[in-house]
């Protein structure tokens, strides 16, 4: 008995000591399956790589899952060290001012090298403040980019198109002919209408994308988007559209099966397409443009998400959360986490790392999504700022299911999308009264 | 009849403690919380918030969409509730009368009973597949393509199917202890009386059973407007989009997905007001034309 109390007294002494000497920190997440592995490896590794700090990393579902447990966990005062939180999701947080630690101010009291020009230009901005600030930092970063089945095209006998005009005119009516539904895409809101406005170097939302304020409005209903949607019907209605429905892997589907040729898709969806045994070669090109519009194209705004350094947490945590973000950033784990995964590399560092490795040689459709996001930029293209914007996009969705239904016109579609978007601007300006 | 009485006020409170301290903690404090809210617009994390008064309630019954919904919830539960009840009626009359392997065929009339709603919605979600579903090339068969996801008559024919199928083993069960507690004695004596089996059925089984029926018809309405939300998360792939939604999930988009907390108040106390008043419907009206016996 003696016996055991001295060894259970060990433990606790050894279980305490251990206690003292590393830090733990929890990092809560939204990315499931292949992705979650990953995140899991890069927490051991980062673990084994020092041994002050501990880790963990804790699924909590999906984008919108995450952000409102950290939100109840945060209003109980148990939130975890670093949260992942996506785009449509960054303006709740960002403008609770109190909630977050800016990762910027986090780094340098920190005593970590930071600049913010480290970063690759598309990345950057978008979980920035107006003063460019950067207050969350870019983790899993995508862009909506165009995949393509090599043999349809062959079989067509057509280049993948560059702008909506050339696929309007020779590529859809080719891949008709070939036997092909010419193209899907798997995000409306994302795709056709965030990265529209970005891609055409449009206004998206008033005070400058809704970074300078919180009385924004939207611009959403613009005639060059109306027109696209417009062209959206007439190709349904010639078989060079076709629209599975809101959900992302119904889309998808279509075009793994071989039925469909072109598909937009996200750039991190590049890792799971080459782990899959396609009955084809895919390859990937930019998102296609209405020359119409512009003729100076620009890059795409990202997607995916961030990671937020929750306040509330001691000088110790912090440490460890900015020892983590350091590590996270560097060119080997970046390197990895873009070729395990096809999210872009955040840092130029990390990129030249890829092109040196000879990564792109192999893989070129891999090196799309940044090449998208390193275009020339513009006045519009650093992102956009918008309150409630999950549910502005649950009203983008409805509306788009809508028009590509036949239930309603674009144009009422849009009207119906600007003036319910206000509606919920406003309420979320009051939200921070 | 005498009534037994506590001599003292104390004893039956005590007793009652329990119960009450559970209801106060898990419904009375979170619903007074909920109307609270309701008249805020907050911020999520708890840091801002302005007074709007009744503003939540009038941006509801302004919005054309939060109308559409509760139209839709109306109808669901209408169909959900009748064609649940109407199938287990016919299924535990039929089971009732059969003698030789009346255990298995029982035990697998109740079998989907086990389903989780979300599982329901899964299975859904595979037999309305769009490229392969078993349903969708059932369909296809006669010209029609079917497209969960897409077409919102075609996802709300999947989720009234599903609620349907998972629902009709519940009142089965229930409706066929009802029967089976009629006595055997009355149904000999209706057999006297009246030879043909409907008209046996709608006068002497149908009233015996209209107090089960009364409880399910109750159990099936509230199903139909909270309990099948697993079913629809499910079916439409937690991405509302165009598809049909009932008012309970409408409150999930709104309050957990898009952290509107006083918005998805006003809806809860709206939905809370509704079953009240449901309730009192009932009891008040429909439970004074049935005889229990």
């Amino acid at each position: 008995m003696k016996r055991l109390i001295l060894s259970a007294a060990t433990g606790l002494t050894m279980m305490s000591t251990a206690a003292v000497a590393q830090t733990e920190i929890a990092f809560w997440h939204a990315m499931g399956g292949a992705l979650g592995e990953t995140v899991n490896q890069i927490a051991e590794d980062f673990n084994a790589s020092q041994g002050d700090y501990v880790i963990t990393p804790v699924f909590k579902g999906t984008y919108e899952e995450t952000l409102t447990a950290g939100i109840a966990a945060f209003r109980a005062g148990e939130q975890p060290n670093i949260l992942q939180v996506f785009d449509a999701g960054a303006a709740t947080v960002i403008a609770a001012q109190g909630a977050t630690v800016p990762v910027q101010d986090l780094m340098e009291a920190n005593g970590v090298n930071f600049d913010i020009e480290d970063y690759i230009s598309g990345v950057r901005y978008f979980y920035a403040d107006s003063d460019g600030k950067m207050i969350g930092m870019p983790f899993n970063s995508s862009s909506p980019i165009m995949y393509y089945n090599v043999q349809a095209l062959e079989a067509a006998g057509v280049t993948p198109p560059v702008t909506w005009e050339e696929f309007q005119d020779v590529t859809a009516p080719a891949l008709v002919e070939a036997g092909y539904i010419p193209l899907a895409q798997s995000h409306l809101p994302w795709i056709f209408t965030e990265n529209f406005f970005s891609r055409h170097n449009l206004p998206f939302a008033t005070n400058n994308n809704g970074y300078d304020g919180l009385d924004t409005e939207i611009l959403v209903n613009n005639p060059a988007i109306r027109a696209h949607f417009t062209a959206l019907t007439d190709w349904q209605e010639r078989g060079f559209f076709e629209w599975y429905g809101t959900g992302w892997g119904d889309n998808q589907t279509p075009f793994e099966e071989g039925k469909v040729a072109i598909w937009l898709g996200s750039s991190g969806s590049f890792g799971g397409l080459s782990k899959l045994d396609l009955p084809f070669d895919f390859s990937a090109g930019f998102l296609p443009y209405w020359e119409a519009v512009t003729t100076a194209p620009t890059q795409t705004f990202i997607g995916g998400a961030s990671l937020f350094a929750m306040a509330g947490k001691s000088d110790a945590e912090n440490a460890a959360t900015a020892a983590f973000f350091e590590y996270l950033t560097s060119p080997e784990v970046q390197y990895m986490w873009h070729r395990e995964t096809g999210y872009v590399p955040i840092t130029t560092a990390a990129y030249d790392m890829a092109k040196a490795d000879g990564h792109y040689d192999r893989f070129p459709a891999a090196e799309v999504g940044i090449q998208q996001l390193s275009l020339p930029s513009g006045d519009n293209t650093r992102g956009y700022r918008m309150g409630f914007y999950v549910q502005i996009r649950d009203v983008m969705n409805r509306e788009y299911g809508r028009i590509l239904t036949g239930e309603t016109s674009v144009e009422d579609a849009f009207n119906a999308i600007e003036t319910e978007a206000n509606e919920l601007l406003s309420r979320f300006a009051q939200t921070q009264g | 009849m005498k009534r037994a009485l506590f001599s003292n006020i104390w004893l039956p409170v005590a007793l009652l403690l329990p119960q009450l301290a559970i209801i106060a903690v898990f419904f009375y404090w979170p619903a007074g919380y909920a109307v609270q809210s309701s008249f805020y617009l907050q911020d999520p994390f708890g840091f801002g918030s302005s007074f709007v008064g009744l503003g939540n309630y009038q941006n509801l019954f302004r919005n054309s969409e939060y109308l559409k919904i509760a139209n839709f919830t109306v109808w669901f539960t209408a169909i959900v509730t009748f064609f649940s009840l109407a199938i287990a009626l016919v299924l535990a009359v039929k089971a009732d009368r059969v003698i030789r392997g009346a255990k298995t065929y029982r035990t697998l009339l109740m079998w989907v009973y086990a389903v989780a709603p979300p599982v329901a919605g899964f299975i859904a979600v595979i037999m309305f597949n769009q490229s392969w579903g078993p349903l969708t090339e059932f369909f296809a068969l006669f010209g029609y393509r079917f497209q969960v996801g897409v077409n919102f008559n075609d996802t709300a024919f999947a989720m009234i199917l599903t609620s349907i199928w998972k629902q009709v083993p519940v009142n089965f069960i229930f409706f066929l202890s009802g029967l089976q507690s009629i006595p055997r004695s009355v149904r000999e004596a209706a057999l006297i009386d009246n030879r043909s089996a409907s008209g046996r059925f709608w006068t002497v089984t149908f009233p015996l059973l209209a107090p089960t029926g009364f409880f399910l018809l109750i159990i099936n309405i509230t199903y139909a407007l909270f309990d099948t939300f697993g079913i629809v998360d499910t079916v439409v792939k937690g991405e509302p989009g165009n598809n049909p939604m009932t008012l309970v999930y409408k409150v999930y988009v709104d309050g957990f997905r898009g952290n509107d907390l006083g918005g998805s108040s006003a809806q809860s106390v709206v939905l809370m007001a509704l079953v009240l008043a449901l309730t009192f419907v009932q009891f008040r009206l429909v439970e004074r034309r049935i005889h229990y016996t």
